[in-house]
């Protein structure tokens, strides 16, 4: 390549970084895409294909995921002199006699429960993730959804986001949403407020009707063609942690629904 | 898989790969958040504790007679952790990058910082693995690309190393394929480990770290001396059978020795249901209960 070439390609390049500006899933109404009209539904933006089956996989934090820990056993929590001492008066027959048995699968806990998930559209701007544990869903709202108000819920109230590449990379959603035959790349932001206040861990160790749970759903697709999920989840909560909970739950991809095994909730299991 | 199906597959893989316009800034010093696993990664496991690894019982026969105290042997004491021990150590990162100063390109990034453990390159020029008969090292090598704004990395070459500091090994077969996924200030590491010596399937893990540039990313080198006195040619070990400690995890926490010990089906969801009826937790929490410590006691074989 010529000197004056080389110039033009750099040249080049930088108008492609400049005309990137922020992330797509920030730019929504802006007009950046050639073709003006209405806003793609969040299904037919989707940069990833997260529905189907999804299977937890359980190679962290075993002793305190596939069992029960004892009383008192916070480790890797970020709890506060507070959250130790609910922990500590943690009663599950309490819990079962209030009708609480449910505490332990709020949204802050049930990506961590050992299950399976089942991705679906309910509408063209809800994703309806179904858990056998526990029996729950959790609806991840796009757009300009208003939650309802009212008394929170164990799974809160979740506003969902596509993140997607920066404008330049083939990774990014093609004009319009619509299809295109690159591959296509992102993550699924989501945020869940409003919810009932329960526990992080079956062994009582608590979160407060004043968490934030922020998350990141990013698919990993693998060299011999399977799947996996990871869920990067951040956890706020100013009354019982001292700092925000990050962690990480891993998720593989099921052909079918073989293996789904609706599962009560249980206080004590 | 054999190498060359292997090759074919990570050929085809790496074809959906996007160019740098995609990329995401990864450099900078990275706090870790240890809010899993924190005593494997901290203190490290106990011993006989296999909970929730896929291995076989190749490497549980490894693992039950490996002795701690091996690793105080001066001729011991700096053989590095592998690649992996990214995601499974406590330490803090800093990366870094090359960028061809013609291209602008980039290059290369680099994980360093880490204790025991050698600094970790992701070529990202194209370059491909070398021949199966190159060495082989604690770092491995390792190439990159982008799939969107993540950095997936693999890993060949690896020397035969710990994938938890019991002793439980893999092999100098093990691949290891990463994926480095930032959002804001948060970058979660996602490692799978493939290993057709020891693993039944693979093992993935992933944790998390935070922008922080006050973050201390120290050197540590080693400088082995003669931490216990011992005769020439004792390596310490256990004889199959002769391992006192590996039931130490089932009875303290009343877990199953069957599950103690690992294997692909613990890692699953429906294990639970061998469980229900056989465990009972204990009443209270006895030791490392908080994080970093305040155990109430502290086990005689530690």
């Amino acid at each position: 390549m010529t000197g004056v070439k080389t110039l033009r390609a750099v040249l080049a390049g930088a108008a492609l970084v400049i005309a990137g500006g922020p992330p797509l899933a920030t730019q929504e109404g802006r007009g950046q895409g050639p073709a003006a009209g209405p806003a793609p539904s969040a299904q037919a933006a989707a940069p990833i294909d997260m529905t189907g089956y999804w299977v937890s996989i359980v190679s962290e934090d075993w002793r305190w995921r596939m069992v029960t820990p004892a009383r008192g056993d916070y480790q890797s929590v970020p709890l506060n002199a507070e959250g130790r001492r609910v922990a500590d008066a943690w009663d599950p027959a309490r819990d079962d006699a209030a009708g609480e048995a449910c505490r332990s699968y709020g949204a802050p806990a049930i990506m961590r429960v050992p299950g399976r998930l089942h991705i679906t559209w309910r509408d063209d701007n809800t994703l309806q993730v179904d858990i056998d544990a526990g029996m729950q869903t959790r609806l991840l709202h796009f757009g300009d959804w208003k939650a309802p108000g009212g008394e929170p819920t164990w799974q809160g109230d979740s506003v969902a986001s596509w993140e997607v590449p920066r404008r330049g990379g083939r990774g990014g959603p093609a004009a319009g949403g619509g299809t295109s035959a690159a591959p296509r790349f992102g993550s699924l932001k989501v945020v869940t407020t409003h919810i009932r206040p329960g526990y992080l861990r079956k062994n009582g160790v608590p979160y407060s009707a004043d968490t934030r749970m922020t998350e990141y759903w990013d698919v990993l697709p693998q060299p011999n063609g399977s799947e996996y999920l990871v869920v990067t989840t951040i956890i706020e909560d100013p009354t019982y942690l001292t700092i925000p909970w990050i962690v990480s739950p891993n998720f593989k991809r099921e052909p079918n629904g073989s293996k789904w095994d609706p599962t009560p909730c249980s206080a004590t299991w | 898989m054999t190498a060359c199906r292997a090759g074919v597959a990570l050929f085809i893989w790496l074809g959906v790969a996007v160019p740098a316009a995609a990329q995401i800034d990864l450099t900078g010093s990275w706090s870790n958040r240890i809010h899993e696993d924190f005593i494997e990664r901290g203190p490290g496991p106990e011993i006989g504790d296999y909970l929730g690894l896929p291995i076989n019982d190749e490497a549980r026969a490894r693992a039950d007679a490996w002795q701690i105290s091996i690793q105080t042997m001066p001729e011991r004491q700096c053989i590095l952790y592998t690649s992996q021990y990214i995601v499974m150590g406590p330490q803090n990162l800093r990366i870094t990058s090359d960028i061809d100063p013609i291209s602008g390109r980039l290059t290369a990034i680099h994980l360093t910082g880490t204790v025991d453990r050698p600094p970790h390159t992701i070529w990202l020029d194209g370059r491909p693995h070398p021949s199966k008969s190159a060495p082989h090292t604690a770092a491995g090598f390792t190439t990159g690309v982008w799939q969107g704004e993540m950095l997936t990395a693999y890993t060949t070459h690896l020397k035969e190393g710990m994938i938890w500091r019991n002793g439980v090994p893999h092999s100098d077969q093990a691949t290891m394929t990463e994926h480095y996924i930032r959002h804001g200030d948060t970058l979660t590491i996602v490692m799978v480990l493939d290993d057709p010596i020891y693993l039944d399937e693979p093992f993935i893990r992933s944790a998390s770290w935070q922008l922080d540039p006050s973050t201390r990313v120290l050197p540590e080198p080693c400088e082995p001396q003669v931490e216990i006195p011992r005769p020439v040619g004792q390596v310490p070990h256990y004889l199959p059978g002769t391992n006192p400690f590996l039931t130490d995890v089932s009875r303290r926490y009343n877990i199953p020795q069957e599950a103690v010990r690992g294997g692909a089906a613990t890692m699953y969801p429906e294990y639970r249901k061998k469980l229900k009826d056989v465990y009972k937790a204990p009443e209270k929490c006895t030791w490392s209960c908080v994080m970093g410590g305040g155990q109430a006691e502290r086990p005689a074989n530690r």
